[in-house]
């Protein structure tokens, strides 16, 4: 059977394993809270998308691990930051000039490549939660929701309440404040995702083509919706938005075994 | 990406350097304690050369907060100075440095065994050239210790020095002389001023020069080395000694570039320029994260701070305000940039890191589109990554790695 290669991004919220063929293809994938123990949900992750892909360990050529934990990953050959394999993964799916946004659990990022896939820059997010993943969670807690179901009820907002506020602490008084205000639950969420965007869009400026990717965007479609009025043209999305990174470092994993560096 | 066992070679006349730095802060204690000389507390880029010359030995404040930066001191002191009004948004030099007064403590301490307190001061000059936190801060000491205070008020937003900005300091340096003179106990001997401000410009002329040896490829020395190094150059120059550790300095420099050596080992795949302060707590750690990526950081904005080229003893009062006019730090962003530029071109760099301090607007230029504009301007890729010159509670150590180890990958990527 030919080798396989595998990619494992473990982020703050949630570990992602991705297993290609040699011909960049995806067999198999997983995605599984990070918890504490990021060793062991990465080899439970690897489990999974191997029987997935009905593949066994004896097939992986070479593995890249990216994300937070990327040093915790014992199966993994090297390491890439997230920002390169975000790069790869989003490139592998829309081979031109983009900007590519990646919300996570815990930062955001905005990475810009040139129409040979060539990272001409990339911007983190401060030392702070606001506009990420983090932020969702603190809000739907505040407002008593599940987190599954912002996407939903974003959609039913009808007037839309506005956050004034930077900060993640300060958003939440805002929030039960808009509640005492007698404002609708979904208006306040749908408020929330656009301060998602707010964050976003004045990290840096967006070339033409915009790809985004991650756990927020795959579990509340809507924020791209959202972001598509903002920007005033359609976003790119890959079929599964939170697997770019991982599918990025298997990509790195193939380039390793072409250079012969196995 | 890959990281290598990390090796940075240490240079041997960080000894004369580490030397230098105890004898002054003995010099300094036995001052403060037998009071047979007086003490003139000064900032880094202060009329220095005026004190001397009056015979008062200098202490500079900033130093001993860079030092609370180094042994990671400065968040715990820190809030002992907010509470008393000094917000945590202003410097951290200031703040780290108040609070440490409060709590009476001082890394001097502990790096110099015997010493066991900061010095007493007689008066305290300042200079705004550094930035407004200066003059607050020795404001609050001059209240606290009962010293007079002068001070001189810099220009700012410099595009081009003209007479008309040298004279105005010209005139604030020769107005502190009588009141000075007075705190002294005697007169300005100008013949002593001028063969001060010839020692100072000596000392700025081999500082140069030993900065400038990191246009060598490899490198003999990193930004991190520099600012370890650069201690005679801010609380010494106007002395002999200065001069003589930097003559040691500079033939070690001179010693490893004829060799090929290089300050880290395993070469420089990669040549940075450091804009902005450095993260005093985190000099290892970056040094290290760097050297282990194969990029050297090279060269600085920070480390120039103190050159001066223009001091000319012939004319001590117009060639100091000349000089401290000069500066980088107060110059306009149009000057900067085609100042960025010359450096980046002469130190042969491939990328620059812009540090934004999050207490150090004056000395953070990545916070009015200054990267933007270089890197179209120059194709030199930017980063730039948030952190504090103090306060290591507004850091975070992991975004610092995640963005550098992602910068150098996109440098070598484009080398692919």
């Amino acid at each position: 059977m030919s080798s396989i290669y595998v990619g494992v991004d473990v982020g703050a919220s949630r570990t992602k394993v991705a297993v290609l063929d040699g011909d960049r293809n995806l067999l198999g994938y997983a995605v599984k809270k990070s918890g504490v123990d990021f060793s062991a949900t990465a080899a439970d992750c690897l489990r999974q998308s191997l029987e997935m892909a009905g593949r066994r360990d004896a097939d992986i050529a070479y593995s890249v691990s990216t994300g937070y934990g990327r040093s915790n990953v014992a199966y993994a050959g090297e390491t890439k930051t997230e920002i390169g394999c975000h790069a790869r993964g989003c490139y592998l799916y829309f081979p031109k000039a983009i900007t590519i946004i990646d919300i996570g659990g815990q930062d955001n990022k905005i990475i810009k490549l040139d129409a040979q896939g060539r990272r001409t820059g990339f911007k983190m997010n401060r030392k702070c939660a606001a506009g990420t993943g983090a932020f969702l969670e603190e809000m739907a807690s505040r407002l008593d929701i599940a987190l599954d179901d912002m996407d939903t009820l974003a959609r039913q907002s009808t007037d839309m309440v506005r956050l004034g506020s930077f900060c993640t602490v300060f958003s939440a008084t805002e929030v039960l404040e808009n509640i005492r205000n007698g404002k609708k639950v979904a208006d306040i969420v749908k408020g929330v995702f656009f301060s998602v965007i707010q964050r976003i869009l004045e990290m840096d400026s967006l070339s033409e083509n915009v790809v985004m990717t991650g756990g927020v965007v795959a579990n509340n479609p809507y924020i791209v919706t959202m972001t598509e009025e903002q920007i005033g043209r359609k976003v790119l999305v890959a079929e599964h938005p939170q697997l770019t990174g991982a599918i990025g470092a298997a990509i790195y994993a193939i380039e390793a075994a072409r250079r012969g560096i196995l | 990406m890959a990281e290598r066992e990390v090796v940075l070679r240490r240079l041997k006349t960080a000894r004369d350097v580490g030397k230098f730095m105890a004898d002054y802060y003995y010099e300094l204690d036995e001052a403060s304690k037998s009071a047979k000389r007086k003490i003139a507390w000064c900032t880094s880029v202060g009329p220095a050369e005026i004190l001397r010359s009056m015979g008062f030995l200098t202490y500079f404040p900033e130093t001993h907060s860079a030092m609370l930066g180094a042994s990671r001191m400065a968040a715990d002191l820190i809030p002992s100075a907010n509470a008393v009004g000094y917000s945590p948004e202003i410097c951290s030099y200031l703040t780290a440095d108040i609070g440490a007064c409060i709590q009476g403590v001082t890394p001097l301490a502990k790096a110099f065994p015997g010493i066991e307190r900061i010095p007493r001061a007689d008066v305290l000059v300042y200079n705004t050239n550094q930035c407004r936190d200066v003059q607050d801060w020795f404001s609050w000491y001059a209240k606290r210790l009962h010293a007079p205070l002068l001070g001189i008020e810099t220009h700012r937003g410099v595009r081009k020095v003209t007479e008309a900005h040298v004279s105005s300091i010209a005139a604030q340096m020769e107005n502190m002389v009588e009141p000075l003179e007075r705190i002294a106990g005697r007169r300005l001997d100008m013949d002593e001023l001028k063969n001060g401000v010839a020692l100072a410009r000596q000392c700025s002329d081999l500082w140069e020069k030993c900065l400038g040896a990191a246009a060598a490829a490899p490198s003999p020395l990193t930004f991190f080395d520099s600012v370890t190094l650069m201690g005679p150059a801010v609380v010494g120059r106007g002395t002999q000694a200065a001069i003589d550790v930097y003559r040691l300095l500079l033939e070690e420099l001179n010693e490893r570039i004829e060799q090929g050596v290089g300050a880290i080992e395993g070469g420089e795949r990669h040549r940075i320029f450091w804009e902005g302060m450095p993260v005093w707590g985190r000099l290892s750690m970056h040094s290290r994260l760097f050297a282990g990526l194969g990029a050297a950081v090279i060269a600085s904005t920070y480390c120039s701070s103190w050159i001066f080229n223009a001091l000319d003893p012939a004319k001590p009062f117009e060639s100091m305000a000349r000089a401290y006019t000069e500066l980088f730090v107060v110059r306009s962003d149009e000057y900067k940039e085609q100042y960025i530029k010359e450096k980046l071109d002469f130190f042969k760099c491939d990328g620059i890191i812009y540090h934004d301090a999050k207490t150090c607007p004056n000395n953070s230029n990545s916070r009015y589109g200054m990267p933007q504009r270089l890197q179209v301007e120059t194709g030199v890729p930017a980063l730039i990554i948030n952190g504090d010159l103090n306060d290591l509670r507004l850091i975070s150590d992991e975004q610092t790695k995640t963005n550098v180890e992602a910068f150098i990958e996109q440098l070598e990527e484009s080398r692919e």
